[in-house]
């Protein structure tokens, strides 16, 4: 179910999305203390070439990752196989890809 | 003084699948799990089926489920498992039941070759015999997994194996880990490439129920976590 390639794709977005999540949280405990509107937040995302690459790479990570996960659980405690399974990772993974992509673009250059 | 009697439940199968029967068996005070399931066939029901051989925990052959745990029979005292004075006893988990307690090993050993947990020698029988640097670290290591008797216990105990029928299980990948580290053996690559494959050891989750009930307190887990490091270390030179 799961191969060498897959176990590494998994642990190298997991690396990625360590220090990603800790920004991410970090920038929002920061962000919002004095208060934030959307336009506030979107007056900072809007055009930055920086936040596109940081959410960009995070949605990215989390597509392949989870996806991945997602694999292991649907074989193991779904029992899907073969096709199937590769077929659930990938519909999987290119859904929450879409999802990922579409909200970064949108608070960046749309 | 009457004698005291143990109240023994043995799953019967597969053609009478998921029927137990229970027996009275008197109760000695040395009796291991397999002088019970003995006295049952030898007195009480000889159409009972199970697996022995050497009765002093070499063989690997008596493996059983003992209240719902993978043991050696021989070698597990009645004493330790009893709740009350009863005991229940089945065939071992994740192999296909032939009858009663006798288990289908095929699987299992089919895998163990599957993850190239075969000798691959480089010499002939006209090279002189290599000498084994016992002082090595990877000598150690090989050493460490070496003493397993192939019982299956640790097969039965993994919840790997029963959720994902491919996955070569710990006895197998124990086997191939042993061997990457034997000086003596010459199958780096292929032992590699058979355990990275969609059964092999990346499937493990490190749960640890093989080194939990390893009747001869091997570490069939560590044996994988080194696996999964040699892989993603060949992986990247492989990329330099």
């Amino acid at each position: 179910m799961l191969n060498l390639r897959l176990y590494m794709l998994q642990r190298v977005t997991a690396l990625l999305m360590a220090p990603l999540v800790l920004g991410h949280l970090a920038v929002m405990i920061y962000a919002v203390q004095g208060g934030l509107s959307a336009g506030e937040i979107l007056g900072r995302t809007q055009g930055s070439i920086l936040w596109f690459a940081f959410y960009g790479t995070f949605a990215a990570a989390v597509a392949v990752h989870g996806a991945i996960g997602l694999r292991s659980i649907a074989c193991e405690w779904v029992g899907l196989r073969g096709r199937a399974l590769d077929a659930f990772m990938w519909l999987t993974g290119l859904s929450l890809f879409a999802m990922g992509a579409r909200a970064v673009w949108a608070v960046t250059f749309a | 003084m009457t004698q005291e009697t143990l109240k023994v439940t043995i799953d019967r199968g597969p053609d009478t699948a998921h029927v137990q029967t229970v027996f009275d068996v008197p109760a000695y005070t040395n009796q291991t799990v397999l002088d019970v399931v003995s006295w049952v066939q030898q007195n009480a029901d000889p159409t009972l089926s199970y697996r022995y051989a050497c009765r002093v925990g070499m063989c690997g052959s008596c493996a059983m489920m003992v209240n719902g745990v993978p043991r050696w029979t021989c070698r597990t005292h009645i004493s330790k498992v009893l709740r009350g004075n009863a005991v229940t006893i089945a065939p071992l988990r994740n192999l296909p039941v032939i009858k009663d307690l006798a288990v289908d090993m095929d699987p299992f050993f089919d895998k163990w070759v599957a993850a190239e947990g075969v000798h691959h020698g480089a010499l002939t029988r006209d090279d002189p015999i290599a000498p084994v640097d016992t002082s090595t670290a990877a000598r150690a290591v090989a050493d460490a997994g070496i003493e397993c008797i192939n019982c299956s216990v640790c097969y039965a105990a993994c919840d790997t194996v029963t959720a994902n029928d491919d996955y070569l299980g710990p006895a197998a990948l124990q086997r191939a880990w042993t061997l990457l580290n034997d000086a003596k053996d010459d199958g780096r690559a292929a032992i590699l490439d058979a355990v990275s494959d969609k059964g092999g050891c990346h499937n493990c989750h490190s749960i640890g129920s093989c080194t939990t009930y390893c009747p001869n307190d091997l570490d069939p887990m560590s044996a994988i976590a080194g696996l999964k490091r040699e892989t993603a270390k060949s992986l990247f030179q492989r990329w330099r």
